[in-house]
């Protein structure tokens, strides 16, 4: 692999847009090429840095007033202040070498084919109408206790994976109970937490999506999705809690897992 | 039309539920593309109101992408409607401001060294709001909105391969640019990151 095809690869790492196997490569030819390693660092030093929030606007107070107002108005009486033509593009270019941009197009179009599958897109939106669902009164769980030994064989038989059912009482995330869902047509084990008024789900499977060994994040109508791989499951993580606290839980969750299984 | 006011406002509180999360991120995405806020608020409410409209055909699947969209159609109306006219912009475009609020350090001399430091993020915005449109976009989705690339395909309408030239074109320029800012802090010291073995 050279160097200039590997440019737009190694945005793709660092956006975590690469399948697995793919990464794997970037990262072996990355561990002998100090050029792209340098490259890398920086590029990622960068993205961490913009992706940080510290660059995220708020929007003003006035303004998130003005708009809940107006979504608060009956709507025949909400009428656009301006008639908007078809958006028409005027992209400006000036300044930067034609060249580059179309041998990276070029390079681009080479690599499609190893981007991370849609799929994971598909299943973050399934595992989300799915909590959606869960919270819908008498939906949210099958088996109700508070006993992690009483959760986990209940799913015997029902989905193909034992799943770890971690006890965080201690860590104020308490063990709601066990449910059946269906994710991407595959029955798949929903262990139910709570903190305070907020529900987490978490989906676990043997295949839910592409394998990561970071965890992913994202948040879709307005709920926290934390997705990743550990010890052969695939677990995904939903709720209405803060992204830093959703952030905690994955954390407890993932410690809970390396354990050694207690004798009880 | 009892029936038709209850149902009327079910959907509105749909509409607030599912919208109102997003009000940031809209508001991030207009503040970059409109460069002021004055501008950013008029997008952003015209945003919601045609969202609102829409809403009805709304079929997802997810909503920030969608609003997302229809924000930047609303931009690039304006943008249209206004021709040439440059448009007011109020980030930190003074000289001495701009050097009193130095880039990340980058050495060029050993790549081996290259090292990216944390720097003041104003000055980072004032150098994201200086990249040309199509590049200032897509950095924006990608790293404030935090869309994948399939969604910012979506957004901006552009094949995938697209979105990752100009993610790359984008990095790329937001990189050179803090290079060239002079009278950037000297590292203390060597740093060993981004070595390879």
């Amino acid at each position: 692999m050279k160097c200039d095809e590997l440019e737009v690869l190694l945005h793709a790492l660092i956006d975590d847009e690469l399948d697995a196997g793919h990464a794997q490569d970037v990262e072996t030819h990355v561990a002998g090429c100090s050029a792209c390693a340098a490259q890398l660092a920086s590029y990622r030093a960068m993205h961490e840095i913009m992706g940080g929030g510290a660059l995220k606007e708020t929007a003003p107070a006035h303004l998130r007033s003005r708009i809940e107002a107006l979504v608060a108005a009956p709507a025949s009486r909400v009428v656009s202040m301006r008639e908007f033509m078809r958006p028409t593009r005027r992209w400006f270019f000036g300044g930067f070498a034609a060249g580059s941009a179309l041998s990276a197009a070029a390079a681009a179009s080479v690599v499609l084919t190893v981007l991370r599958n849609d799929q994971s897109q598909t299943i973050a939106d399934e595992v989300v109408s799915a909590h959606i669902r869960s919270l819908q009164a008498g939906h949210l769980m099958d088996v109700e206790t508070s006993d992690r030994h009483t959760v986990k064989p209940w799913f015997n038989g029902r989905v193909d994976v034992a799943p770890p059912v971690v006890d965080l009482t201690a860590e104020s995330f308490t063990l709601l109970g066990g449910r059946l869902d269906y994710i991407d047509n595959e029955p798949v084990a929903a262990i139910v937490y709570q903190r305070r008024k907020h529900v987490i789900n978490l989906f676990v499977a043997r295949h839910l999506g592409a394998k990561y060994r970071r965890t992913l994040s994202e948040s879709i109508q307005g709920y926290n999705v934390r997705h990743w791989s550990q010890d052969g499951f695939d677990l995904w993580a939903v709720s209405d809690l803060v992204g830093d606290e959703l952030d905690e839980f994955v954390q407890k969750i993932a410690g809970g897992l390396r354990q050694p299984p207690r004798a009880s | 039309m009892a029936d038709d006011a209850v149902a009327e406002q079910e959907r509105m509180r749909t509409f607030q539920a599912a919208a109102l999360p997003h009000l940031d991120d809209v508001y991030t995405l207009a503040r970059y593309l409109m460069r002021n806020t004055h501008d950013a608020e008029d997008a952003v409410q015209e945003c919601f109101l045609r969202a609102l409209r829409h809403f009805d055909s709304y079929r997802g699947p997810a909503m920030k992408p969608w609003l997302l969209a229809i924000l930047r159609n609303v931009c690039n109306a304006e943008f249209a409607r206004r021709g040439k006219e440059e448009l007011p912009t109020d980030y930190a475009t003074d000289e001495t401001l701009a050097e009193e609020m130095p880039m990340w350090q980058e050495p060029q001399a050993s790549p081996e060294k290259m090292i990216v430091q944390r720097q003041d993020s104003a000055t980072i915005r004032r150098l994201v709001a200086e990249l040309p449109e199509p590049f200032r976009e897509a950095i924006v989705l990608r790293e404030m909105n935090n869309l994948s690339y399939q969604e910012i395909a979506q957004v901006a309408g552009v094949p995938i391969g697209t979105v990752m030239s100009r993610l790359a074109r984008a990095r790329a320029m937001l990189r050179s640019a803090w290079n060239a800012t002079e009278n950037s802090i000297v590292r203390p010291g060597p740093a060993a990151a981004g070595t390879a073995p």
